[in-house]
Formats: C-alpha cells, sequence, structure tokens
C-alpha cells in the first residue's frame, strides 16, 4: 500500500486554467506539496487564490470547459490518479477521498430523504444491502452527534440546521472509512459556535479513524489548533509552506506576515484591526514580476519585472519571494526577542 | 394536505362565477343578438324572440337567472343547434380534443425533456445549438402557419396523410393534428427543461454527488432529473388543461369536430348558452390542472410539504 516515502499523496506542479471570454485564468499555478499519511494539511488564502480549484482538480472533479488540468501529476498512493480512467477515479471518489464543502445549507439534495444520501455511498463503493447502509447511515449519524439518529435519518435537509446538516455532510464523507478527507472551509457557513464544534468533530474523528485531512480555510485561526503543515496560497501559487508551528513563529513571507497581523488579537491595545491594502489581483491578467507586488510593503523594484524564486529557508519551510531569506532572518529575530521577553516574565 | 384540496376547491367557485360574469358581460357588450341577420326582422316577430328567451327583462334577472342555472350545472340548450343542450354538445366534442391533446401533451413531454436534458448536459456543443435552434423556430411558427406547410407538404404532396379529416384514434388523420399542436408546447418544455437542467447540474448538492464517486448517468438521474423538471411541472398542468380543451386554430385547420370548433362556432353565432358552458369548462379544468400541479410539487419538493 504505501509508496515508501510515507506519502499519501503528492502534488507535483499542477496547474489548473479556466478558459473565459476574459482570457485564460490561471486558478492554479504550478502547485506542489506532498500530504504524509495520517498528517492534517491546511491551505490558507484569500477567496480566489486557488485553494478549492486545487482540491478540486485532486479527484478531477474540475467543470470541463471551460476549466482544463494542464498538467501536473496527483500521485495518490503510487497512482497518478490525472492519469486514471474516468471508471478508476470514480472508485476513488467517495470511497477513498472524500469531500466537504463550504455551505451544507446547498450541498445536500434537498429532494432526498437524508438516508438515501448517505446509503448511496455505502451501496456504492462497499456493495452493502439496503438493510445494511441503512443501519450503517443511522451508525454515522449518531458516530456524528445527532440526537435521535434513527428518527432523523429519514428527514430531509431541510428538516436539519445548518451545524446539523454539516454533521450529516461529514458523516456522509466519513461512511466509507477514506484515507483522504477534503474539507472545503467546512465551517465558514455556520455561525461561530457551531464553527468551533465542526472543526472539533473533525478533529476527533480524524484522531479516532487515523485518515489525513487536508482542510482548506481562509481562517488562520482555524488552522492553527488543527493542522500539521500548512500551505500559503495567493494567485494560484503557494506563497509558503512550513510545518504550523514554524509557519507562525517564523514567517519566511511578506503575504504571511501580513495575514498573520491580519489575525484579530482581542488583547492588543490598539482599537483597529490590521488589513493588507488592496485586493486579490485578476487572475486573468496577471502583471510581471510577484502577483503581490503591488500589495507587498516590502516590495522593490525587482518585484515588480521578475518572478520570484521558491527559496527554501529552512528545512521542510519554503517561501515565494526574492528576499524570503531577509524575511525569515527578521521573524527569527522577532521571535527570539519575544521568547527571551516570555522568559524573563 | 386533505385540507389543502378542499380548501382550494372552495376557491374555485368564486374563480369561475367571476370568469362567468365577464364572458356573460362581454357577450351583452357586443353589438347585435344571436337572431340578427342580413336582414332585419319585423318588429313583431323580434319582440316575440326576446319575449321567449328573456330577453325584456332587466339585465339583472337575466344575469341571476343565467347564473342560477349555472351553479345548478345546468347550462341550458344551444339557441343555433336547436334542442340540442349544452351538456350533450360538450360531452361529444371533447373525446376529440381530448384524444388530439393528450398525444399533442404525450409527444411534447417526450421530446421536449429529452432534447431539453440533452441540450443541458451537452451545453454549448452542436447538440445544443442544434435543438435551441429548432426549439426557437418551434415557438415562433405560429400553429396557423405550421400545419398548412405540414399539410402541403405531407399531404398534397407526398399523399402519405390525409389533409382534414378525423377517423377517430387509431388512424393516421390524428398525426399531423397532433404534430401541429405539440410543436410549440415540445418547443417550450424543451427550453424550460434545458433551463432548469442547467441550473440544477451547477449546485452545489450535485458537485456533492460527483463527489461520492456515483456515474455521471446516475448523477442525472438520481439528483439532477427532479429539482430539474419543477419548471417544467408548473408548465405542464395549465398547458395540458388548453391541450384537452381543444384548440381553435388547429381544430380549424383540419376540421376535427372538437371542442374548439364549437366554441368559436358559438362566438360567431352569439350562442350564449353554448359560449357559457364552454367558458365554465374550460375554467374548471383549468383550476384542476393548476391545483394537480400544486399537489404534485408537494410530492416532488419535501420542502413545500408540509
Amino acid at each position: 500500500m504505501s509508496t515508501g516515502n510515507g506519502n499519501l499523496l503528492e502534488v507535483r506542479d499542477l496547474r489548473t486554467y479556466f478558459h473565459t471570454e476574459d482570457g485564460t485564468v490561471k486558478a492554479v499555478d504550478g502547485v506542489t506539496f506532498n500530504l504524509r499519511r495520517g498528517e492534517t494539511l491546511g491551505i490558507v488564502g484569500e477567496s480566489g487564490s486557488g485553494k478549492s480549484v486545487t482540491n478540486l482538480s485532486i479527484i478531477r472533479l474540475i467543470q470541463s470547459p471551460p476549466g482544463q488540468i494542464v498538467s501536473g501529476e496527483v500521485v495518490f498512493d503510487g497512482r497518478d490518479i490525472l492519469r486514471l480512467r474516468e471508471d478508476e477515479v470514480r472508485r476513488i471518489r467517495g470511497r477513498r477521498i472524500a469531500m466537504i464543502f463550504q455551505d451544507p445549507m446547498t450541498s445536500l439534495n434537498p429532494f432526498m430523504k437524508i438516508s438515501r444520501q448517505l446509503m448511496e455511498m455505502t451501496r456504492l463503493h462497499l456493495g452493502y444491502s439496503k438493510a445494511q447502509a441503512y443501519a450503517h447511515a443511522v451508525k454515522m449519524l449518531e458516530i456524528v452527534g445527532i440526537p435521535d439518529a434513527r428518527e432523523r435519518v429519514d428527514g430531509y435537509p431541510h428538516e436539519f440546521s445548518g451545524g446539523m446538516r454539516q454533521r450529516v455532510m461529514i458523516a456522509m464523507a466519513l461512511s466509507c472509512e477514506p484515507e483522504l478527507l477534503i474539507a472545503d472551509e467546512p465551517a465558514t457557513a455556520l455561525d461561530v459556535t457551531i464553527q468551533a464544534q465542526i472543526l472539533e468533530l473533525i478533529k476527533t474523528l480524524k484522531q479516532e479513524t487515523g485518515t489525513s485531512v487536508i482542510l482548506i480555510t481562509h481562517d488562520l485561526g482555524v488552522v492553527a489548533g488543527m493542522t500539521d503543515h500548512l500551505i500559503v496560497m495567493y494567485a494560484g501559487k503557494i506563497f509558503e509552506q512550513a510545518p504550523t508551528r514554524e509557519l507562525f513563529a517564523v514567517p519566511g513571507n511578506p503575504y504571511t506576515n501580513g495575514l498573520l497581523r491580519s489575525i484579530p488579537d482581542p488583547t492588543s491595545a490598539r482599537g483597529t484591526l490590521y488589513q493588507i491594502s488592496g485586493l486579490p489581483p485578476d487572475v486573468a491578467h496577471l502583471p510581471p514580476g510577484c502577483p503581490f507586488a503591488p500589495r507587498c510593503d516590502r516590495a522593490e523594484e525587482i518585484c515588480s519585472k521578475e518572478f520570484p524564486p521558491l527559496v527554501e529557508v529552512n528545512q521542510d519551510h519554503h517561501s515565494l519571494c526574492h528576499f524570503a531569506l531577509e524575511v525569515y532572518a527578521k521573524s527569527v529575530a522577532e521571535n527570539s526577542a519575544v521568547e527571551r521577553r516570555a522568559r524573563q516574565d | 394536505m386533505l385540507r389543502f384540496i378542499i380548501r382550494r376547491l372552495i376557491i374555485t367557485i368564486p374563480t369561475i362565477l367571476v370568469v362567468i360574469t365577464i364572458t356573460w358581460g362581454l357577450i351583452r357588450l357586443a353589438p347585435g343578438n344571436f337572431y340578427t341577420g342580413d336582414k332585419a326582422l319585423p318588429e313583431a316577430i323580434e319582440q316575440n324572440i326576446r319575449e321567449k328567451y328573456g330577453l325584456d327583462r332587466p339585465w339583472h334577472e337575466q344575469y341571476l337567472r343565467t347564473m342560477g342555472q349555472i351553479l345548478r350545472l345546468d347550462f341550458g340548450t344551444s339557441l343555433r343547434y336547436e334542442g340540442k343542450s349544452v351538456n350533450e354538445i360538450i360531452a361529444r366534442s371533447l373525446p376529440v380534443s381530448a384524444t388530439v391533446g393528450i398525444l399533442a401533451y404525450l409527444l411534447a413531454l417526450i421530446v421536449g425533456i429529452t432534447v431539453g436534458s440533452i441540450a443541458a448536459l451537452k451545453q454549448n456543443s452542436k447538440w445544443d445549438y442544434a435543438s435551441m435552434t429548432l426549439a426557437m423556430l418551434g415557438i415562433s411558427i405560429p400553429n396557423f402557419v405550421l400545419g398548412p406547410i405540414l399539410v402541403l407538404f405531407f399531404s398534397l404532396t407526398l399523399y402519405w396523410l390525409p389533409p382534414s379529416r378525423w377517423d377517430g384514434f387509431p388512424s393516421k388523420s390524428v398525426i399531423l393534428p397532433v404534430i401541429t399542436l405539440s410543436a410549440i408546447y415540445m418547443a417550450y418544455i424543451a427550453r424550460l427543461t434545458r433551463a432548469g437542467m442547467l441550473e440544477v447540474l451547477r449546485s452545489d448538492y450535485i458537485r456533492t454527488a460527483r463527489s461520492k464517486g456515483l456515474s455521471e448517468t446516475q448523477v442525472v438521474i438520481r439528483h439532477a432529473l427532479r429539482g430539474g423538471l419543477l419548471p417544467v411541472v408548473s408548465y405542464t398542468g395549465p398547458a395540458l388543461a388548453f391541450l384537452l380543451t381543444g384548440t381553435v386554430v388547429v381544430e380549424s385547420l383540419f376540421v376535427l369536430p372538437g371542442l374548439g370548433k364549437y366554441f368559436i362556432q358559438a362566438s360567431l353565432n352569439r350562442d350564449e348558452p353554448l359560449i357559457l358552458g364552454i367558458v365554465a369548462f374550460i375554467s374548471m379544468t383549468l383550476l384542476t390542472m393548476n391545483l394537480l400541479v400544486d399537489i404534485a410539487y408537494g410530492y416532488l419538493d419535501p420542502r413545500i410539504r408540509q
């Protein structure tokens, strides 16, 4: 089963473009990363940064036309998904790689009973009989914490609250015990209190089942406590990638710096909230050079002319920036100052 | 559900009375009378007729008498087809209209939904463009143009089908009227299906269905069709009512002894009881169909069942 190096998923130089009337949108442009078995990987970025498209590309759910996976490899358990036949991919979807989407209000079929939607998974992939699949559906609803699962399994989605629907989505995604769970902003559309519950649930179930998780979000606060590795995406490219702890402590990219400074800090004396100036770029018409340059406070002349290199600033820590090493060194210095102060207190 | 149906049926009665009142008023407002012809009648004879049919009474008396009859479902006798009751005429002509209507309805549904679904699934392909061009033509060409063209081609050139005759069902004589009648409905249903399916196919829950590993056929049949066809359902109810009760143009074109033909004859003849009878019947059918659509909606969409 194992590929030998412990990686469940290896994405190499993935490029997904959308051919629109407005030109070619390079939604994902040369993304490379690995996911180790049992690990949780966080992908953060603003809307339009390509994080969702990356993950839809992994299970080949890009609508074509207008979308097209132009190049790259998605090696899942030793096999390149992008080179499989359609029916082989279908046997992976839902069975070995399952997805949870952002909006639980619209992600379930409103015309179908919850039971049927859940049973569909195990009947399709595990060959369960109706009775087996039904029993399994009830069991899954109990696992994700739906009260009165036995009665509610025959309800329709509109009879469930947003949080409960997301629990149903999770139950559905996990019903075939997938090796990889991709959660695309699973808590964004929910109330704050429910958000925490849903994330906690994913965390617990992950620990119990040992599945690997890719967690997509635009909220750095969410990924902090949940992920082992982090990827920061911007304009279809990976800007920084590092172990979560390292990325928070010593970021090596001005964009990551900006994101980290944007997290609201309730203990801060200042009342104002930091924000990165400007808007994300139009990925159909990217300027030459670094796509973040117009918004970057570290930018120099070279940034708007030459595309930045991907620099390895530390082991397992990469940053896409002309000044990656400087930014990293500054972070390290600041961090050790903070740590010294903490020790003195 | 039962309470909903009963409530709707009760609302139906005033609706039909309003429709009949307006029709009655329009007949009275139009100049002339059923007995007026090219030659003026002698005064005495006209007086006789007016007395016989109660036309000399004040208008509100006439109105109340007519309404009283209709509430008892007695539409009286035709003024032109002497001795024939309105109910008899409807009973005899309805089967002809309904036969052609149901066949046209089925044809429109089958072809429309199939073509519309294919167009949606192969959006922006040559299939899509070809079928939508045909649908556009179907909607734009009026049936009084399409009918004669079909007759010219299939009857008068190829001698395959009779141009205008009614031999009952099944017979060759139904083919041309059914096609002529269903063309516009077929085109409309194809467009509605395409639009509905396209919207559903882009929705989040279809993405979920695909991410489960279902095949495209399973996704479409199990998950997309039901939501995609809802707009078609709300259209086909009233459409069926109009198809069943006959269409004036197609029945005149092919000389079918259906309800539509009698309706236009009655209007030309100023045959008040027959006009009111047919109008009442058509509105009842229409309201029933709307009610059936609402009930069907409840079954198709669990969100509005309650």
